[in-house]
C-alpha cells in the first residue's frame, strides 16, 4: 500500500450563516493528488464545505468558521482570520457549477490568474495559456480561434476552459463544485476522463449531486447529510460495503 | 509578508478615495441647506418673519419694498395646480393603458416617444406656450391676457405626463400576474381589472409618481418665466398673469441686485421656500416607494 | 340570463371606449411634441443658415446669430463631462461593489435620491453661493460647468449602478477564486462590462444639462455676448491656456430666452430657430444614448 499524503486536513469546522449553524464538526482528511468526492443530498452542506477551503464566504456578510482547515506540508490554518484570503485563492483554484467564462477571448480567460500575479511578459502567457489548455484537452480544438470570444463555446467546452483558466496558475487544490450538472452526458464523460488525467498532479476535491459520477471517478467519498459529516472512506467502500447504515440508505436510494 | 500588506494599503486606499467621491453628494446636500439658511438668515434680520410669511405684496426691487411671499406661493401654487389637473390624470390612463392594455409592439414604441416628452428643453416649452398656445387659447377666451397661468400650466403638465406615467406603469406591472388572473377568471374585463385590482395594489406606487409630479411641476422655472409674466399677482384666476417662486428668482438673476443686499437675498429666502416644499414631497415620494419595493 | 347578456355587452363596451380613451391619452402628449416640432419648423426653418451660425447676437435680429451660444455650450458642457463623470462613476461603483448594509450607504443614497429631485433653480442658488461668491470662480464657463456638472450627478450614478447591478455575480465569484482583489476585479472586470450603459447615462445627461436655463442664469451667464472666450491655443508659450474657463460666457437655450422675451416677432422668428437647432442638439444626442443601448444590450448576452 502507498503511503499517501494528506494535503489538507478539517479539524472540528463549524461554519455559520448568521445563528444558524450550516456545518458541525467536520473532520475529514483530504488526500494529496488524488479524487477526493462529497456526495449527499441537496442543501446537506456538501457546497458549503468545499467553499471554506478558498474562503469564498468571506465575500458575504454574516457568515462564521469556526475550528481548523490546515494546509500541508506547512502546517497553516486556511481560515485563521490572519490568513490572507487572496493567498489562499492564489494555491486553490475553483470550478464553478455553471461555466462562468468572462465576456473576454479564450486567450484572455485563461491569462486572467495570471495576470493578477503581475505576469507581463508575453511569451510566457502565451507558453501558459498554450499549456493549460492542453491541459484541460480544450487546445486542438480552440487553438485557431484562441482570440475569439470565450462565449461563443459550447457548455462543454466553457467548462473545459474554466478548468484551463484554474489550471494556469498551478494550483496545488482544485475545487470543483458540481462542475457538470449543467452539461450534457458526452461533455460530462469528458470532464471526468479530464479530472482523472489532472489527479496526478493536482489534489482534487468534488462536490457532486451525481452518486454514480463519484462511484466513477473518486479515490475517496464522504457522505454529509445536515452539515454533518456521516461517513467518510474509501469509494470503494463506501459505495459497497458502508459502515453507516444512513449512507448505505443514501446509496440505495432510500431518501434522495 | 510585505507584499501582502503593501497590497492591503493599496486596497484601502483605493477604497477610501471611493468613498471620499460618493460622500460628495452628502456634501452637496449639506452645501445646499447652509448656503440657502445662511443668506435666509441674513435675510430674515431684515425682514420680519410676519410681513414674510403673511404680507400679500411682494415687491422687494420698488423703492419702498414689499416682502410678502404670499403672491409668489399662489403663483406656484396656482401654475403647478393647472399641471397637476393635466398630468395626473393623463399620466395615470397612459400608465393604464400601457400596461394592461397595450399590445407589446406598441409599448415599445411609444415608451421612448414618452421619454422624449421630458427630454425636450424647458426653454423651447415656454416658447411653445406664450407664441402657440396662448394666442390659441385666447381665440377661445377673449379675456386671456398675454402672460397667464393657464397656457403655461397645460404645457407643464403635458411635459410631466412621463414622469407621472413611468413610475405609475413601473408600480402596475409590479402587481404580481396571479393576482390579475383572479380576477380575469371571474369574468371581469380588462378595464375593471385595471381599475379595481391592479390600481388598488399599485397605490403606493401611484401615489408616488404623483408626488413626483408635483414636485417637478412646482419646481419649474423656465416655461413659467417666460410664459406666466413677471408680475406678482395675488389671484386664483389662471387667465391673469403671475409669477412664480422659480420665475421671480430668474428675474432677479438678470437683473443687477448687487451682491449682499436685501434685494440680493430675496432669492434665497425665496429658494429656500422652493427647497423645503420639494425636499418634503421628495421624502414622502422616496418612502412611498420603499413600500411598494417592501410589498412585493 | 338576459340580464346577464345585457351586462356582459355593457362592460365590454366600456372596456373598448377605455381602449380608445387611453390611446388618445398617449397621442396626446406626443401631438404636442410633433405640433412644437412643427411650429418651431414654420416660425425658424427662415432664419437657418450658415450666417446664423457663425454671427454673433446683435441688436437687429436679422444680423443676430448664435455663435457666442453654441461655443459657449459646448464649452461648459465640456467641463460639465469632465467633472461629472469621474465624479459620478467613481460614486456608482463604490456603491455597489464595496458599499456595505450600514448607516453611511444608507445616508449616501438617501441624498442621491433626494438630489435628483431638487428643482434645477435651486442648483443654481448653490452654485451662486459655493462657486460664483465662495470659492471666487466668478461668472464663469468653469462654474457654469461644475453647476451643470451638480445637477446631472445623480443621473450618472444612477446610471453606473444599473449598469453595474446588470453583471451576474458569477463573473465576480470566478475572478474573486482566481485570486483577484476587489480593485483587480474592478478593474479588469466590472468597469469594462458596464462601460456601455454607463456610457448611454451620460450622454442621456449631457443631453439633459444642454437644455438647461435657469441654473445658468442663475450664476451670471449673460444674455447679450458679443464675443467668444479667450483661445485654448495661444502663440506664444506655454501654447494653451485654461484662461476660457474663467471667462463669461452665454449658451444656447439662454439665447433662445433672450430673444423670446423680446416684443418685436423678428426676435422671436430667431428664437424659434435657436430652438431647432437645439431640438436638434438634443434629439441626436437622445437618439446616441437609445442606440448605444441597444448595441452593448446585443453585444453581452449575459
Amino acid at each position: 500500500m502507498v503511503a499517501e499524503t494528506i494535503k489538507a486536513q478539517t479539524k472540528d469546522l463549524n461554519f455559520f450563516y448568521g445563528p444558524l449553524q450550516v456545518l458541525k464538526k467536520i473532520n475529514v482528511s483530504i488526500p494529496e493528488k488524488q479524487v477526493t468526492a462529497l456526495i449527499g443530498p441537496s442543501g446537506c452542506g456538501k457546497t458549503t464545505l468545499l467553499r471554506c477551503f478558498n474562503r469564498m464566504h468571506d465575500l458575504y456578510p454574516h457568515n462564521r468558521y469556526e475550528g481548523e482547515i490546515i494546509l500541508f506540508p506547512e502546517n497553516s490554518n486556511i481560515i485563521s482570520p490572519e490568513m490572507d484570503p487572496i493567498e489562499i485563492r492564489m494555491r486553490i483554484s475553483m470550478v464553478f457549477q455553471k461555466p462562468n467564462p468572462f465576456p473576454k477571448s479564450i486567450y484572455e480567460n485563461v491569462a486572467y490568474g495570471l495576470r493578477v500575479r503581475g505576469v507581463r511578459d508575453k511569451s510566457l502567457l502565451d507558453e501558459k495559456v498554450e499549456k493549460s489548455l492542453k491541459d484541460a484537452a480544450l487546445w486542438d480544438e480552440v487553438r485557431d480561434r484562441i482570440h475569439g470570444l470565450a462565449f461563443d463555446l459550447s457548455g462543454g467546452q466553457q467548462q473545459r476552459l474554466c478548468i484551463a483558466r484554474a489550471l494556469a496558475t498551478d494550483p496545488e487544490i482544485i475545487l470543483f463544485d458540481e462542475p457538470t450538472s449543467a452539461l450534457d452526458p458526452i461533455a460530462t464523460s469528458k470532464i471526468e476522463e479530464l479530472i482523472e488525467e489532472l489527479k496526478n498532479r493536482v489534489t482534487i476535491l468534488i462536490v457532486t449531486h451525481n452518486m454514480q459520477q463519484a462511484a466513477r471517478i473518486s479515490d475517496r467519498t464522504g457522505f454529509i447529510m445536515l452539515g454533518e459529516l456521516v461517513e467518510f472512506d474509501k469509494t470503494e467502500k463506501i459505495f459497497t460495503a458502508p459502515s453507516e447504515k444512513l449512507t448505505e440508505e443514501y446509496i440505495t436510494g432510500r431518501f434522495g | 509578508m510585505n507584499h501582502t500588506r503593501k497590497r492591503k494599503i493599496k486596497e484601502s486606499a483605493i477604497e477610501a478615495a471611493l468613498l471620499v467621491c460618493a460622500l460628495f453628494s452628502v456634501f452637496i446636500t449639506v452645501s445646499i441647506v447652509f448656503i440657502l439658511s445662511y443668506e435666509s438668515f441674513g435675510f430674515f434680520r431684515e425682514v420680519p418673519l410676519r410681513d414674510f410669511f403673511l404680507g400679500t405684496q411682494w415687491t422687494p426691487l420698488f423703492a419702498n419694498p414689499k416682502f410678502g411671499i404670499l403672491p409668489l406661493i399662489t403663483g406656484t401654487l396656482l401654475t403647478t395646480g393647472i399641471a397637476v389637473l393635466v398630468a395626473l390624470p393623463l399620466g395615470l390612463l397612459v400608465a393604464v393603458y400601457l400596461s394592461e392594455f397595450a399590445p407589446h409592439r406598441l409599448r415599445e414604441i411609444i415608451k421612448p416617444a414618452l421619454e422624449l416628452l421630458a427630454a425636450v428643453p424647458t426653454v423651447v416649452y415656454g416658447y411653445f406656450a406664450l407664441l402657440f398656445l396662448t394666442p390659441i387659447l385666447q381665440g377661445f377666451l377673449p379675456e386671456l391676457s398675454g402672460f397667464n397661468a393657464l397656457s403655461p400650466g397645460i404645457i407643464m403638465g403635458i411635459m410631466i405626463i412621463p414622469y407621472v406615467s413611468s413610475v405609475s406603469e413601473d408600480a402596475m406591472i409590479a402587481v404580481p400576474m396571479h393576482i390579475r388572473e383572479g380576477s380575469y377568471a371571474m369574468g371581469a374585463t380588462k378595464l375593471q381589472t385595471a381599475f379595481k385590482v391592479v390600481i388598488p395594489s399599485a397605490f403606493s406606487g401611484i401615489a408616488a409618481a404623483f408626488i413626483i409630479g408635483i414636485s417637478r411641476a412646482i419646481g419649474e422655472t423656465m416655461v413659467v418665466a417666460i410664459a406666466a409674466g413677471g408680475m406678482p399677482n395675488l389671484t386664483a384666476n389662471p387667465l391673469e398673469p403671475v409669477q412664480t417662486l422659480t420665475a421671480f428668482i430668474v428675474q432677479v438673476s438678470l437683473g443687477d441686485a448687487p451682491h449682499g443686499t436685501v434685494a440680493y437675498k430675496t432669492i434665497f429666502a425665496a429658494g429656500i421656500t422652493l427647497f423645503f416644499m420639494t425636499l418634503g414631497l421628495n421624502i414622502l415620494g422616496f418612502w412611498l416607494r420603499k413600500r411598494i419595493r417592501e410589498l412585493y | 340570463m338576459e340580464d346577464l347578456k345585457k351586462r356582459i355587452r355593457a362592460n365590454k363596451l366600456r372596456n373598448y371606449l377605455f381602449l380608445i380613451i387611453g390611446l388618445l391619452a398617449t397621442l396626446v402628449g406626443l401631438l404636442l411634441l410633433c405640433t412644437l416640432l412643427i411650429d418651431l419648423a414654420l416660425d425658424g426653418a427662415s432664419r437657418l443658415s450658415m450666417k446664423f451660425l457663425l454671427s454673433f447676437p446683435s441688436r437687429f435680429p436679422e444680423q443676430a446669430g448664435i455663435l457666442s451660444a453654441w461655443v459657449g455650450s459646448f464649452l461648459v458642457l465640456l467641463v460639465t463631462a469632465l467633472a461629472a463623470i469621474p465624479l459620478g462613476v467613481a460614486t456608482g461603483i463604490y456603491l455597489e461593489e464595496y458599499g456595505k448594509k450600514n448607516w453611511l450607504t444608507d445616508i449616501i443614497e438617501i441624498n442621491i435620491a433626494n438630489l435628483a429631485g431638487v428643482p434645477s433653480i435651486v442648483y443654481g442658488l448653490l452654485a451662486l453661493g459655493l462657486f460664483v461668491y465662495f470659492l471666487k470662480l466668478g461668472e464663469s464657463i468653469l462654474t457654469g460647468g461644475l453647476t451643470l456638472a451638480l445637477l446631472i450627478l445623480p443621473t450618472v450614478i444612477m446610471a453606473t449602478r444599473e449598469a453595474i447591478r446588470a453583471i451576474p455575480n458569477s463573473i465576480r465569484e470566478a475572478s474573486y477564486a482566481l485570486g483577484a482583489t476587489k480593485w483587480q476585479t474592478v478593474q479588469w472586470h466590472i468597469i469594462p462590462y458596464s462601460t456601455g450603459g454607463i456610457l448611454t447615462g451620460i450622454i442621456i445627461g449631457l443631453s439633459r444639462a444642454i437644455g438647461e436655463t435657469a441654473p445658468i442664469i442663475t450664476v451670471g451667464a449673460l444674455t447679450f455676448i458679443a464675443f467668444l472666450p479667450s483661445p485654448p491655443l495661444t502663440p506664444e508659450f506655454p501654447y494653451f491656456s485654461f484662461q476660457w474657463l474663467m471667462d463669461p460666457f452665454t449658451v444656447m437655450p439662454i439665447q433662445m430666452f433672450n430673444w423670446v422675451s423680446r416684443p418685436q416677432k423678428e426676435f422671436q422668428l430667431n428664437a424659434a430657430a435657436a430652438g431647432l437647432i437645439l431640438m436638434a442638439m438634443t434629439l441626436l444626442m437622445n437618439g446616441l444614448a437609445v442606440y448605444l443601448r441597444y448595441k452593448f444590450r446585443k453585444r453581452v448576452k449575459w
